[in-house]
């Protein structure tokens, strides 16, 4: 009989392998589900991991790799924080979603003009924008004891709500012939985030969010609040004895999960995406958690878990139109990639025993 | 460092010049890409321009290839798609929703090559074209058989975005709903989107509960109707497609957009190597736009009326914006016996605004 035993510790090795199990779980039953759809499992599994980074066009996807997987990053690494420490942000879309309306807001009320000191002041507006509308249910917490995940949540709400009246009325593009959607910020050299070196794929965000992923490290590792964060997720009766100010954190950590997922959304808006528009936002600040938790809430991890992440959005649209697999079928297998790692956590806490039945 | 970054770019522009020289190049058989904004199963608005697709591959056979992608945003994630499917070497690209207009023609400019049709917008380039179907003929007729069937007078209006095409058939609608039924009076939600089951669902059951007892929906699921046919005693339509399968409850006709006849005249024109960047506009007289069976819930006069009006739009007899017509307003539209034109001012094409009776407003 097949018994879990408890480690005394979590296994430092299994941390490590689990998200590379998942990945081959995923790998498995992905190729499954594909054979059951009557498409070549190894083709298709080789489609989306392969081609992104070493067909023909690669000089094309690598580039799309970084535009696809640096909002993730930058917003998962502000999420870990809070993770760490137990305080959930689950509206990082909502932030998302403000830093862009607002960072973009302050460029085109430059319009036309043109200046170096825009695009910063957008990147300022846009850190503002998310970390406000990370304060409300930060404030709501410390002040009144309310849950920040469902007020996070709902935030999300709200906030597309006003993306959409932004994109209707407030920064509409007045030469637009009444459609919605702002004026298109790539044809506006101050408040335009491209490519700082042409096709590379590489703008501000994706700088941004390797500074973030430097800083973070450091932060855990070599700096007292992060010891202070770190203490409060595994040892929140230890951490009050160390004098730690869990009101004082949980505003740090909403807070600067709210900046950086409000300046994702400004270097989306004012580079790939291009302009406000009402369904401007395609889900990263969820996709973010995922990220977070597939790279252990560890800085570097969640670099390669972002990396991986857009390895398979990209992976699966070139799936999608080169074997014909269903949208849902590669959904599908992202969503696998989550379950099978929240399954072989169980490794890292536990040890499997094979042991014979006692009598009573 | 900066030396070899500066190689591995310009290897890269040198990689995607080349990559667009090799993407134009025709191979024997000819490639169609499809960019979809829903799944291919949404019974509506996908699924009728998938059919169109199927339609091209039935009718060239192994002279064609199609590929699509469905489901895909309209933001950047678009651009990415029809990127890679210009490199693997489309010939022709059908981008399928109005959100994809600003991606269409920045991709359109990278492969001077490759033919781009976009649907529903208003941006043309030499190598992209626009096309889209007069759906404002086919909610006059909705509205003719709304004001007829309606028992309370309120019509609940399912809206997804505040864009000239939306606001037209509203409009449509509702001129031809009052000119029966002048008691009649529109309820509109808007739903901010063109496919979502269940923000589809709670629109139709605020409206149905707000005394509506038709449904008219702009949105691409079937979940309004399943809404009414658990009400009960509500109509509804079908939209973009048929929806047959609600005939025996609340769908007592529908709009069907036929996209078929349009994708395999503009493939042909690929083949024939005489495709030319053009703006199409057409409805039911050139087979657009259908309406679906009239069922038998509806009076037998009022479907005549209905099918007479259908045959009167087709032939150009009669257009559903004639005068005399305020705005919402109250100021003058068009004067007695004038009809809209497409373009200008207070053209069809950019329409922003109410006729005058509707009292809901516009969101901004």
């Amino acid at each position: 009989m097949i018994k879990l035993e408890k480690r005394p510790q979590p296994s430092k090795a299994w941390t490590y392998l689990t998200p590379l199990l998942a990945v081959a779980l995923t790998m498995v039953v992905g190729g499954a589900l594909f054979a059951g759809l009557g498409k070549d499992p190894v083709v298709a599994i080789k489609t989306i991991f392969w081609e992104p980074l070493f067909s023909e066009f690669a000089f094309y996807y690598r580039p799309q790799l970084l535009v696809k997987g640096a909002p993730l990053v930058l917003i998962a690494i502000g999420l870990s924080l809070g993770f760490r420490a137990g305080i959930w942000n689950i509206g990082a879309e909502g932030q998302y979603i403000m830093g862009a309306i607002i960072g973009a807001g302050v460029g085109l009320a430059f319009y036309p003009m043109e200046a170096f000191y825009i695009f910063p002041l957008m990147v300022i507006a846009g850190a503002f924008g998310g970390w406000i509308w990370a304060m409300i249910p930060a404030f709501l917490k410390v002040r009144f004891g309310t849950n920040e995940i469902l007020v996070s949540l709902m935030l999300v709400y709200v906030a597309e709500q006003l993306l959409a009246s932004a994109s209707l009325g407030l920064l509409r593009n007045p030469d637009g012939h009444g459609f919605p959607g702002s004026r298109n910020l790539r044809d506006y050299a101050s408040a335009h985030n491209g490519d700082l070196i042409a096709n590379t794929g590489m703008h501000w965000g994706v700088v941004a969010a390797l500074i973030a992923v430097i800083f973070a490290y450091v932060l855990l590792n070599r700096h007292m609040l992060g010891f202070h964060i770190r203490l409060t997720g595994e040892a929140p009766r230890a951490a009050k004895f160390a004098g730690v100010n869990p009101s004082r954190l949980i505003l740090i950590c909403l807070g600067a999960s709210g900046a950086l997922a409000g300046v994702a959304g400004l270097f989306e808006v004012s580079g790939p995406a291009g302009q406000v528009s009402i369904d401007f936002n395609v889900g990263y600040g969820f996709t973010a958690i995922i990220v977070a938790f597939l790279g252990r809430l560890h800085p570097v991890g969640i670099l390669l878990a972002g990396a991986l992440m857009a390895l398979t959005y990209i992976g699966g649209e070139i799936a999608q139109s080169k074997l014909g697999l269903p949208a849902a079928a590669i959904q599908l297998f992202q969503g696998m990639l989550l379950f099978f790692l929240l399954t072989v956590d169980v490794l890292t806490n536990f040890r499997i025993r094979l042991a014979k039945r006692e009598v009573a | 460092m900066k030396r070899r970054t500066l190689l591995a770019s310009a290897a890269m522009t040198a990689g995607l010049a080349l990559g667009m020289a090799t993407a134009g190049f025709a191979m024997d058989k000819t490639k169609v890409g499809f960019v979809y904004v829903g799944p291919v199963g949404d019974g509506g608005w996908t699924y009728e321009h998938n059919k169109g697709r199927l339609a091209v591959e039935e009718h060239f056979g192994d002279a064609v290839e199609t590929v699509f992608v469905e489901s895909v945003p309209e933001g950047p994630d678009a651009e990415r798609v029809m990127t890679q499917m210009a490199l693997e070497g489309a010939d022709l690209i059908f981008t399928t929703s109005f959100g994809y207009m600003d991606q269409t023609i920045n991709v359109a400019k990278k492969f001077p090559n490759v033919k781009f049709e976009h649907a529903t917008g208003y941006k043309q380039a030499d190598n992209v074209s626009v096309y889209s179907a007069r759906f404002y003929e086919g909610r006059a007729i909705q509205g003719h058989i709304a004001g007829n069937m309606t028992e309370s007078n309120v019509i609940g209006y399912i809206a997804s975005f505040p864009i000239p095409e939306v606001i037209r058939g509203i409009n449509s609608a509702y001129i031809h709903a009052k000119k029966v039924n002048p008691d009649v009076e529109f309820k509109i939600i808007w739903a901010y989107t063109w496919f979502d089951p269940a923000k589809e669902a709670d629109a139709a059951k605020a409206l149905i509960e707000q005394g509506a007892d038709v449904i008219l929906q702009h949105t691409d699921s079937t979940a309004p109707l399943a809404a009414a046919a658990e009400a009960g005693n509500v109509i509804g339509f079908g939209q973009a497609s048929d929806m047959a399968e609600y005939k025996d409850g609340p769908r007592v006709s529908s709009i069907i957009d036929d996209w078929a006849p349009y994708y395999i005249a503009r493939t042909q024109a690929v083949i024939d190597g005489s495709w030319e960047s053009v703006s199409t506009w057409d409805g039911i007289g050139a087979g657009m736009v259908g309406i679906g069976d009239i069922t038998d819930k509806v009076p037998a006069s009022v479907a005549a009326e209905a099918m007479e009006l259908k045959a009167k739009l087709a032939s150009g007899e009669y257009h559903a914006f004639t005068g005399p017509l305020n705005k919402q307003d109250g100021s003058v539209w068009l004067k007695e016996g004038e009809t809209a034109s497409d373009y200008g001012d207070n053209g069809l094409a950019g329409m922003n605004f109410y006729v005058e009776g509707i009292t809901a407003e516009i969101p901004n």
